[in-house]
């Protein structure tokens, strides 16, 4: 299939590309930008006059629920509403059930993926068998079933020198390491940000000290095991101060932020909201703020979507018996360029630090429109504001607090390996 | 949804009763009244008034109680209405039946009032966000973060015994303010009745971090925080939390934070003493002291009758008007 993406403004921050111009896909691939290759016979062509043309998007954390969950997502689906999202590439949490902890789940994962064939899924290995932090996980086999890197979810890894010789296993084998780092025994009953939310609404509180104190413990085995490290969903400012120092020093650690700490706090929860219950907690003013700072000024490399779709009867509880998470695929975009629009960001350091950066981070070639790259890329309307809906998102969680917020940008077309997989009628 | 909306009318009347955070001082004091009303009721032959004669009342405690289920099924039953005691714990749950279906149930059978009792922080308010138009729900204790009828029956009876000028009170609540329901709910409502100066007395690892922002003193020193109050609000100390980390013991905190005579005595001579019971003696009070001539614990008690069917007469008269 030839396909050409005529008069769309490209912006591709890897290549520092922002030009009015056509790209031709040829083979799955990007053939061309300006002016057609030799021999090039149009099949298909899209009108992208007055609308971006970006390259898709890449998503390092987001929970598919398969298998073990499908009530709640499903491959399919999910990697549909990723797509209508604008991503392309997106990793799936270890936290599945089964864990991600045998090629044979793993294999499992990238066929439902390749059959639906929405978005490339790269699993992220289980860093500890079971995730139980007892036992390292054959992270090689992993690796060779195609695991890009290892991770232990969001169960925190409470045994220090089982957390060593897991970095240790993982430098060896040059495999990088997703780190959610939370003291398991601060953060164990807690459902919020300790601060004043909590004390008001009498919820037991998860400290900023249970992230602060566990990324300096791994950062230290980081430092000592020289393992390609990368701080997940970090929420709070004094934990990226931290990182920011160890980047200062030169220990190559890298870290990201979920799209809706950029925007909520713990005053988010209001009374009992529990779409705002998310792990870790939405904690305060100032994290947010220094979360922002940290992000403008690169110590924070990307942002993610966290995306943790539920059934509704997840969030139908007490605060405290509901399941954290917000459904984020389909808002990831729009909440990334809305930072552009408050001063957070330039336009490409933006769409950077949700393209070409996660993939840097990962050693993956994707999230650019280099010549000879795979065609994966979207197309945005700049100008379309939407009102954030349960019928407008395609996931199956509708669990997002951002339910009824206007935000600006739209996905028109998303491509994948030079496929149509992806298009907004409206 | 805003508290305020939840819990309240469009005319500011009382629909649910869930927390005292956002509640009017005009509101407490009618609640405070009404109450004053009712307390002759026991002194009756005849102890029942017929204001909720065909209401249906069901307490639902998930967490055990017998003394507020007892004082809110007496006060349903004074204002004549149906009572009926659901004794859940876990049943419901073990059953794998959601919490939500089992409202819908007791909805089904017409119940017109859910006075719940639950162990998460923010049970009440989920009830209340979906129960049908004609149920009022009343929070009988939710998680550590709101006992409203207890808070009220306190106010009740410190207005008894100092007068409706709260201004002129400086009141002292010890003890574990941490996981305390009935302290929110006694700070909120104090300072809304525009208090002179609280303050909570409690080691460290028994305050909450932010507590200040309750508009609250702090002080881990007794004897400088019992100086000069009017009014001693003892909490209780479940006997589970004194092991662990919160605290050493039993004795070193009766050593530190606990009431007795002498300690007392540094508050104002004629200063009352409360207890939202059950008390443990000798562990946060001295039996001295809990028996003595300024404690008002019993009091507390009977008190709560008449608060509660205040706020149950508030929430269904008002029910009931608007489906007139």
């Amino acid at each position: 299939m030839h396909t050409v993406i005529r008069n769309g403004r490209v912006i591709d921050p890897a290549n520092r590309r922002d030009e009015t111009a056509d790209i031709y896909i040829a083979a799955g691939r990007i053939a061309a930008i300006g002016t057609a290759p030799a021999g090039f016979s149009v099949q298909k062509e899209i009108d992208a006059r007055g609308k971006w043309v970006l390259p898709g998007l890449v998503d390092l954390r987001a929970h598919l629920r398969e298998p073990g969950q499908k009530h709640k997502g499903g491959i399919a689906n999910e990697t549909r509403a990723a797509a209508a999202g604008g991503i392309t590439t997106l990793c799936c949490a270890p936290d599945t059930n089964p864990v991600i902890d045998s090629a044979a789940v793993v294999e499992l994962i990238r066929r439902k993926a390749s059959d639906a064939g929405m978005a490339h899924v790269l699993p992220l290995a289980a860093l500890t068998q079971g995730l139980a932090g007892e036992q390292i996980s054959e992270m090689y086999g992993l690796q060779q079933a195609g695991c890009v890197a290892v991770s232990n979810g969001k169960i925190p890894m409470a045994n220090t020198l089982v957390l060593r010789r897991a970095l240790e296993y993982a430098a060896g084998l040059d495999i990088p390491v997703l780190l959610y780092s939370e003291d398991p025994w601060l953060g164990a009953s807690g459902c919020i940000h300790e601060g004043v939310v909590s004390t008001r609404l009498g919820l037991p509180g998860i400290p900023a000290c249970a992230e602060v104190i566990a990324v300096g413990r791994d950062l230290m085995l980081v430092e000592q095991t020289g393992v390609r490290a990368h701080f997940c969903q970090l929420s709070s400012a004094r934990a990226v101060e931290l990182v920011a120092a160890a980047q200062k020093r030169g220990v190559p650690v890298t870290a990201d932020v979920s799209a809706h700490q950029l925007y909520l706090t713990e005053l988010d929860v209001g009374q009992f909201n529990s779409l705002c219950h998310v792990r870790p907690p939405l904690r305060s003013q100032r994290d947010r703020d220094g979360l922002r700072a940290a992000l403008a000024d690169g110590v924070i490399g990307a942002i993610c979507s966290d995306h943790q779709p539920h059934d509704t009867d997840a969030k139908l509880a007490p605060f405290p018996a509901t399941e954290p998470g917000i459904s984020a695929l389909e808002t990831l975009l729009p909440l990334t360029l809305r930072l552009v629009d408050e001063g957070v960001l330039p336009l490409h350091e933006a769409i950077g630090r949700i393209t070409w950066q996660p993939a840097n981070i990962l050693g993956q070639s994707a999230g650019t429109l280099s010549l000879g790259a795979r065609a994966d890329l979207c197309i945005v309307d700049p100008e379309c504001y939407w009102t954030v809906s349960e019928k407008a998102l395609v996931s199956r969680g509708k669990n997002t607090p951002f339910l009824g917020w206007e935000l600006k940008g739209k996905v028109t077309h998303t491509l994948l390996d030079g496929r149509l997989v992806y298009e907004n009628h409206q | 949804m805003p508290i305020d909306k939840l819990q309240q009318d469009a005319n500011g009347n009382l629909r649910h009763f869930l927390t005292l955070e956002g509640l009017s001082r005009s509101v407490l004091t009618e609640i405070l009244d009404l109450a004053e009303s009712f307390i002759t009721v026991d002194a009756q032959s005849v102890k029942k008034v017929p204001l909720l004669r065909g209401k249906t009342i069901a307490n639902l405690f998930f967490e055990s109680s017998t003394r507020t289920r007892t004082t809110f099924e007496l006060a349903a039953k004074r204002l004549s209405a149906d009572v009926l005691n659901i004794n859940i714990q876990t049943s419901a749950t073990s059953k794998g039946e959601s919490l939500l279906d089992m409202l819908h149930n007791l909805e089904a059978m017409h119940c017109d009032m859910f006075v719940v009792r639950h162990a998460d922080s923010g049970a009440a308010h989920f009830i209340a966000r979906h129960v049908a138009p004609h149920v009022s729900v009343v929070n009988a204790g939710d998680g550590r973060h709101a006992h409203p009828t207890q808070g009220m029956l306190d106010m009740f009876t410190i207005r008894r015994h100092k007068g409706p000028d709260f201004g002129a009170l400086r009141v002292a609540i010890v003890g574990d303010i941490m996981h305390s329901r009935v302290a929110r709910s006694q700070i909120h409502a104090l300072n809304t009745l525009g208090v002179g100066e609280l303050r909570v007395i409690a080691p460290k690892t028994l305050v909450p971090p932010e507590a200040s922002a309750l508009g609250v003193h702090v002080f881990h020193d007794m004897a400088r925080g019992l100086k000069d109050v009017d009014v001693v609000i003892m909490l209780r100390l479940q006997r589970e939390r004194m092991q662990g980390a919160l605290i050493p013991s039993g004795g070193e905190f009766f050593q530190l934070y606990g009431l007795n005579a002498d300690m007392l005595a540094q508050a104002k001579p004629d200063a009352i003493v409360m207890h939202p019971g059950p008390i443990n003696r000798g562990i946060e009070i001295d039996s001295a002291v809990a028996d003595g001539e300024q404690s008002v614990i019993l009091e507390q008690v009977s008190n709560g009758i008449a608060v509660r069917m205040a706020v149950m007469s508030m929430c269904l008269g008002r029910a009931a008007g608007e489906g007139a």
